[in-house]
């Protein structure tokens, strides 16, 4: 099949069709108004839901109802969208519902501007939500990628009954790129959702005429049960840390420097990589793809000759906290950003991963 | 069993009520379990519980539920009702709920028409949180947060939420009921039948609202709150069909 | 080895996006890597608008560049900005009917084409754009007149069709107005 030339947000709004995807809830905000407009157009077509919501907040507690009734739910939006929709995403997480959050990033804090940006790692893989919870986040780095990951993420989030993020940037959403949009991604064998609301009519059978109503619940009053509770949620969050961490290794082979980069600076890291390889300077690099759980692995396979890590974001400095963790104090760790929507250009992160290496040696 | 005039409604979980003596939840589940029952919806029902003192309903309710964020329950019924019609999908809000927290949810999940029945208990007060002013406490009522009394001048008047969704184009149905006696308990329960019935019907959205006691954090007896709501609360918050998509067509 | 880095720039409504748009969507049907990637946000509502559209034989990584291989200038703000831009040994095409100055630098190649007049000429403003675009692919060398009018055709769909026949005319005047 030929490649189609996509604009990043209606690839990951197709990918979610191709993926299943039985409603979305939405609420406009730049950088990522073509997925809701996508959806609007194709959703209705396949007797699928759109709704437009009068809010973020309701938006996301609509995914909160329609995921807890069974359906495989979409939402999508842009830094400040996501920090109000926090409260739906931890009342998912603590009720185990199933869904799909894509964050488009934008330049914060505040309003900020409408420019792409990573400045929300914290906001992803820390949540601004309550309580002790973890969303599975997968950063893509092209369009390719970030539709290939919108369609497995329906399948995750089912497996685990948990939130899935999609942080990608207003870059990603923005740029035209061709894309194999018949592409196989991962499936899963996925369990009935036996726990979801759909009447009782739906479970009852000749041998179990008798049936408890489901009930989906973060709440219990009772301090140990709600104890109980955050364990079961544990033991799916170890689960994921020791099945789900994706990272990519780029000529980390005698690298004298790593990069540590995700997303649109992963791709910018690309070229400088390449300009410097010309100049006789090896440099490797570990791409996170999800964000949460950090792929900590990758830090195992740093080889000796390797002298120190270089995190390069588009933000002041968020990931680099999960770099020195992972690190654990053995390398000196670097850092080069921009932030408020700027873009890096390769020639900066040339000079950067210069400047690192200069002071490693003076 | 030929003489059996009377038992239990099957829409009620065999469960004990938590509510404090005289308050008037206990009357209103029971009724919104016994109209599901009748209309036989309790096998296709999903209810969403809010957040107050009726937060628990779901272990109450013999029906599926969903526990919603304070002030949500009609986005959670909205999610659900579109991936499900086929579903029966009901809110039980409080008026902390419903006419502070959640204004934007229930506003527009009328003005969207969605086809789901709303049951909004006024009790002019935050009963759970520990007695608090609401928007619809009455003006020189006492609460936590209004020691002196709710001062008009300093926080307005308070709010009927019935009559701002009567003028929403989308609401088909809005009625106030209370039910301090059995009279209006009667009435109160061919509301809530209605307001079901609409969306079997597929007629779209439907509220009642009920008025309702919290004798502890009035500092009253149960006696003493049915007066009160009949002399003070009905006054303010007039009984009746706010509107009805019925009488348009 | 096709390996080039455009920007084009111009106002709002000059259908600078749609130039680069068509670039890409000629370079995806060749099976080509490309990237295009635009100014988006309130700039795209009657100020300027500027597009940068990458075209490879290999994989391309970064999306954005500090120097392109050639600059596509519709109007006379887009030349001040975008000018410094331009790497060395490049070439930047300017729409003269707009661009009232002189090309400062002397190591690039300027090739200059009346568009806007030539448009007129055609009796149809709108295809400014389809002219420049026509001049810049004598320039580029990759695609056909009649590679751009297949995606043109996809493009414009059943509603715009009996406009094919204006753009066609536009891209080959374009074409002959660099000789």
């Amino acid at each position: 099949m030929a490649k189609v030339l996509m604009k990043g947000n209606e690839a990951m709004a197709l990918a979610a069709i191709k993926g299943g995807v039985d409603a979305f809830f939405g609420y406009p905000i730049t950088p990522q108004n073509e997925i809701p407009e996508y959806l609007s157009r194709e959703l209705p077509k396949l007797g699928k839901v759109f709704v437009q919501a009068e809010s973020e907040v309701a938006a996301i507690n609509m995914v909160y109802g329609a995921g807890g009734a069974g359906a495989r739910v979409l939402t999508s939006s842009s830094s400040p969208g996501i920090a109000l929709k926090q409260e739906g995403i931890t009342y998912m997480a603590g009720s185990q519902i199933p869904g799909v959050i894509i964050n488009v990033m934008r330049g914060g804090p505040g309003l900020g501007g409408i420019q792409p940006s990573q400045a929300d790692y914290y906001q992803v893989t820390r949540g601004g939500g309550n309580g002790d919870y973890n969303c599975i986040v997968l950063a893509p780095e092209n369009v390719q990628e970030a539709f290939d990951l919108v369609k497995e993420s329906f399948d995750l989030a089912d497996y685990y009954r948990n939130p899935v993020m999609i942080a990608a940037d207003g870059l990603i959403g923005q740029m035209m790129a061709p894309v194999d949009i018949d592409k196989e991604t991962p499936k899963l064998d996925l369990p009935e959702k036996d726990w979801a609301t759909t009447g009782m009519k739906n479970r009852r059978t000749k041998e179990n005429k008798d049936v408890d109503p489901n009930i989906i619940v973060s709440l219990s009053l009772v301090d140990t049960v709600l104890e109980e509770m955050n364990l079961v949620l544990q033991k799916k969050y170890t689960h994921m840390r020791e099945n789900q961490q994706r990272y990519e290794l780029i000529n980390i082979e005698d690298a004298e420097i790593v990069i540590v980069a995700y997303g649109t600076s992963s791709r910018i890291c690309r070229s400088a990589m390449e300009i410097l390889k010309e100049e006789g300077i090896k440099v490797g690099m570990i791409r996170p793809i999800t964000l949460w759980p950090f792929p900590e692995k990758a830090f195992a396979e740093i080889p000796e000759s390797v002298k120190g890590l270089l995190t390069v974001e588009m933000s002041m400095g968020q990931m680099i906290d999960d770099v020195k963790i992972s690190n654990n104090g053995k390398l000196p760790v670097g850092f080069y950003g921009r932030c408020g929507g700027v873009i890096p250009e390769p020639e900066e992160i040339v000079n950067a991963v210069k400047d690192f290496l200069g002071g490693l040696n003076g | 069993m030929d003489n059996l005039v009377f038992e239990r409604t099957k829409g009620l979980t065999k469960k004990e009520f938590s509510y404090c003596p005289g308050c008037t939840h206990g009357i209103i589940h029971r009724l919104v379990a016994e109209v599901l029952e009748e209309l036989n919806v309790l096998d296709t029902a999903v209810g969403v519980a809010s957040v107050g003192c009726s937060v628990i309903n779901y272990e109450y309710f013999d029906c599926d539920m969903q526990q919603a964020a304070h002030g949500r329950a009609p986005a959670v019924a909205t999610g659900i009702k579109r991936v499900n019609p086929e579903n029966t999908v009901f809110t039980y809000q409080g008026d902390g709920d419903l006419a502070a927290i959640g204004t934007a949810e229930i506003i527009h999940a009328a003005h969207r028409n969605e086809n789901i029945s709303v049951m909004f208990v006024n009790n002019a007060i935050f009963g759970m949180t520990g007695g608090q002013m609401a928007p619809t406490t009455l003006p020189g009522q006492k609460t936590t947060t209004s020691q002196n009394g709710r001062d008009p001048y300093v926080v307005g008047m308070p709010i009927r939420m019935s009559e701002v969704l009567g003028q929403i184009p989308g609401a088909y149905y809005v009625e106030r009921v209370s039910v301090h006696n059995p009279k209006h308990i009667i009435k109160a329960k061919k509301a809530i039948k209605k307001a079901f019935q609409n969306q079997i019907d597929g007629k779209g959205f439907s509220l009642v609202e009920f008025i309702s006691t919290c004798p502890i954090n009035w500092r009253m007896t149960p006696n003493d709150s049915l007066k009160w709501v009949e002399d003070s609360m009905i006054p303010y918050y007039p009984l009746g069909v706010v509107k009805d998509g019925d009488k348009n067509d | 080895m096709i390996n080039e880095k455009i920007i084009v720039a111009g106002f709002g409504g000059q259908g600078v996006m749609l130039m680069g748009q068509l670039l890409a969507y000629a370079a995806t049907n060749q099976d080509l890597n490309t990237l295009w990637f635009p100014s988006y946000g309130p700039e795209t509502r009657g100020g300027t608008a500027n597009c940068q559209v990458i075209i490879s034989e290999e994989d391309i990584y970064s999306p954005v560049f500090s120097k392109c291989d050639t600059a596509i200038i519709m109007n006379g703000p887009s030349l001040d900005k975008f000018e410094s831009r331009v790497a060395p040994g490049g070439k930047i095409l300017i729409n003269s009917s707009l661009v009232s100055r002189e090309v400062t630098r002397t190591d690039i190649e300027v090739i200059k084409v009346p568009v806007n007049e030539i448009a007129l000429e055609l009796g149809n403003l709108k295809v400014a754009n389809m002219v420049m675009l026509g001049a810049y692919l004598e320039v580029l060398k990759i695609f056909s007149i009649d590679d751009i009018i297949k995606v043109l055709k996809k493009t414009f769909g059943e509603g715009k069709s009996h406009l094919i026949d204006v753009n066609r005319e536009a891209l080959k005047i374009g074409s002959k107005s660099t000789k």
